[in-house]
């Protein structure tokens, strides 16, 4: 069902805790004092300030609820806070633009639960898709396609539409496409949430393989399982505020604070 | 930008029917503007014609005195609207009257015409109200009798041709707002259809007006291609006229280009105020 593996190189790096210099000042996404607000439903986030490093990888978990999507919404600037600021590689929620946020995202990888494909295009036009609609130069843009394809393990399923491609493979593609502009963090939103047991790690190791090369990794997930079992920086959220994170709080670990 | 020509091309295709009835208002509100600018054209040249050949004739009371009437075309000459005044005595009168009316040549005698004084207006000069001023002032000399000018003539066909720039104005724009109406209905269902291509484009970095230039290049070119329409149905509406009425001028060349290119006008403006509207419904 899973395409095949990527090799297993990332594990070495991401064996290791990776939130040492989690404290310095320049982080790449910085909340300070973050509260949200929906208009309707009231109080989403209150009192939120984290610091999240260049190359870092954190997990984000919490209940059904408790706020992780919209904190994630928060990082590419789908929501703006109604309260204090947040700060993504120098771009400020209290004074960012239209075209400020749109380059931003460029240099932002965003993956959700429900792969977010066209389905009427095959997958290396998925990830081409990305590199068209943001201007980038036609020369060399198959090239990089394919890089990001090879990267995730479907060099071979290139011309396969999401409708004939796993669930897994659809979420690589998904990965692929947030590669293909080299971006400085991934951001992924219960990434595994539709995906069996076997598939889920598959992703998982490939969003270590990804982070070991160098790009920070924001994940929300229920996922206890791989919480535990890796040892990562993890951010807890409950009724909209930090109930728990492992960086200010080693001691205790990798998650199930709860 | 050749992405933005596909994806509008492909956006025709999808709503054919809407597409081409926005093309089709365009094109009426258009044809409504040209018609009706058409006759406006043409009364305008015809009032030039008439305009140039006003002249108003002051009548004199019989036996004014030459020598009265010579002081007043030389006051009269002096005025600032009028360019040629000139005394006509009886005399002249009859034989002018002679002249331009052979037929009742014998009914004619001395003591039947007064005395005039014709006056040309500068041109500039010749609209209906200048015309009234001239006309009271030459009244108020004692010895006039009676001044007459084509005042109604002129004045109706002013006013022809100022109904006929407010309808062609008043049709125009009710089309214009249909059109921009139903452009807005078919930029609604395009960004239905393409919602979720478009969220995807925001989440990678796509700029807003990367997303919109689709829909005002659509915008546009069926605008562009209502105003052609609309050329072809004012042409073919002036030649039928010219052949079964009377000979009548039509645009020139810059003129029709430029009606066409505000069919893309009102195409462009028709998207650019829902395209934002409807963008913002999807996330
Ligand atoms: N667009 C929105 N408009 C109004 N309220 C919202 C919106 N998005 C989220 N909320 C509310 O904000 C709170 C947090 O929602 P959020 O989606 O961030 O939770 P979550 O931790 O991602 O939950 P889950 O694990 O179920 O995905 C919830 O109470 C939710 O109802
Ligand atoms: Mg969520």
């Amino acid at each position: 069902m899973t395409g095949p593996r990527p090799a297993d190189g990332g594990t070495g790096a991401a064996g290791a805790p990776s939130h040492t210099g989690t404290f310095g000042a320049s982080g790449i996404i910085r909340f300070s004092s973050v509260a949200k607000e929906y208009p309707r439903t009231g109080t989403a986030l209150a009192g939120v300030s984290l610091v999240v490093a260049k190359g870092e990888f954190v997990f984000l978990t919490g209940p059904s609820g408790s706020g992780k999507s919209t904190l994630l919404k928060l990082v590419y600037m789908e929501e703006r806070p109604s309260r204090g600021e947040v700060r993504v590689s120098g771009v400020s929620s209290s004074t960012a633009r239209g075209g400020d946020i749109a380059r931003l995202r460029r240099k932002l990888g965003i993956v959700f639960q429900d792969f977010r494909l066209l389905e009427d295009r095959t997958a290396e036009q998925n990830v081409l898709f990305a590199l068209e609609v943001t201007g980038a130069p036609r020369a060399g843009m198959h090239a990089k396609a394919a890089r990001a394809l090879t990267q995730v393990g479907l060099a071979s399923k290139g011309t396969s539409l999401p409708r004939e491609l796993s669930g897994g493979e659809q979420q690589r593609v998904a990965i692929a496409r947030a590669l293909v502009n080299d971006p400085f963090v991934l951001i992924a939103d219960e990434p595994t949430g539709n995906l069996d047991d076997r598939a889920t790690r598959g992703i998982f190791q490939l969003l270590r393989d990804i982070n070991a090369a160098g790009t920070a990794v924001v994940m929300a997930t229920h996922d206890m399982e791989l919480i535990k079992r890796s040892e990562l920086r993890t951010i807890e959220l409950n009724r909209g505020q930090v109930v728990f994170d492992s960086a200010a709080d080693p001691a205790a670990g990798g998650g199930g604070a709860r | 930008m050749r992405l933005a020509l596909r994806e509008s091309a492909r956006s025709f295709g999808r709503a054919p029917l809407l597409s081409a009835l926005s093309v089709v208002t365009i094109g009426f509100s258009l044809f409504a503007f040209g018609l009706f600018g058409l006759v406006a054209l043409n009364i305008r040249n015809t009032v030039r014609l008439i305009e140039e050949r006003v002249e108003i004739r002051a009548f004199l009371i019989d036996g004014t005195p030459v020598d009265v009437a010579a002081v007043a075309v030389g006051d009269i000459g002096s005025f600032p609207e009028v360019a040629r005044a000139e005394f006509v005595s009886k005399e002249q009168a009859l034989t002018l009257a002679r002249r331009e009316l052979r037929e009742f040549r014998e009914e004619f005698d001395a003591s039947v015409l007064p005395a005039s004084i014709d006056v040309r207006l500068k041109d500039g000069f010749r609209d209906p109200q200048t015309v009234n001023a001239v006309a009271a002032r030459l009244r108020s000399y004692p010895f006039v009798d009676e001044v007459r000018y084509g005042d109604e003539w002129v004045e109706k066909v002013y006013r022809l041709r100022n109904i006929a720039t407010i309808t062609g104005l008043v049709l125009g724009l009710a089309f214009a707002a249909v059109s921009v109406i139903i452009i807005g209905a078919t930029i609604r269902m395009t960004v239905l259809a393409r919602s979720r291509e478009i969220a995807i484009m925001r989440m990678v970095g796509a700029t807003d007006s990367f997303i919109r230039s689709p829909f005002l290049i659509e915008g546009f070119a069926k605008g562009i291609l209502g105003g052609a329409m609309a050329l072809l149905l004012t042409w073919g509406a002036h030649r039928l006229f010219t052949q079964m009425v009377l000979e009548t001028q039509f645009f020139s060349p810059r003129v029709a280009v430029a009606g066409v290119l505000v069919g893309g006008l009102i195409g462009a403006l028709g998207s650019a105020l829902s395209v934002g509207r409807h963008l913002r419904e999807v996330t």
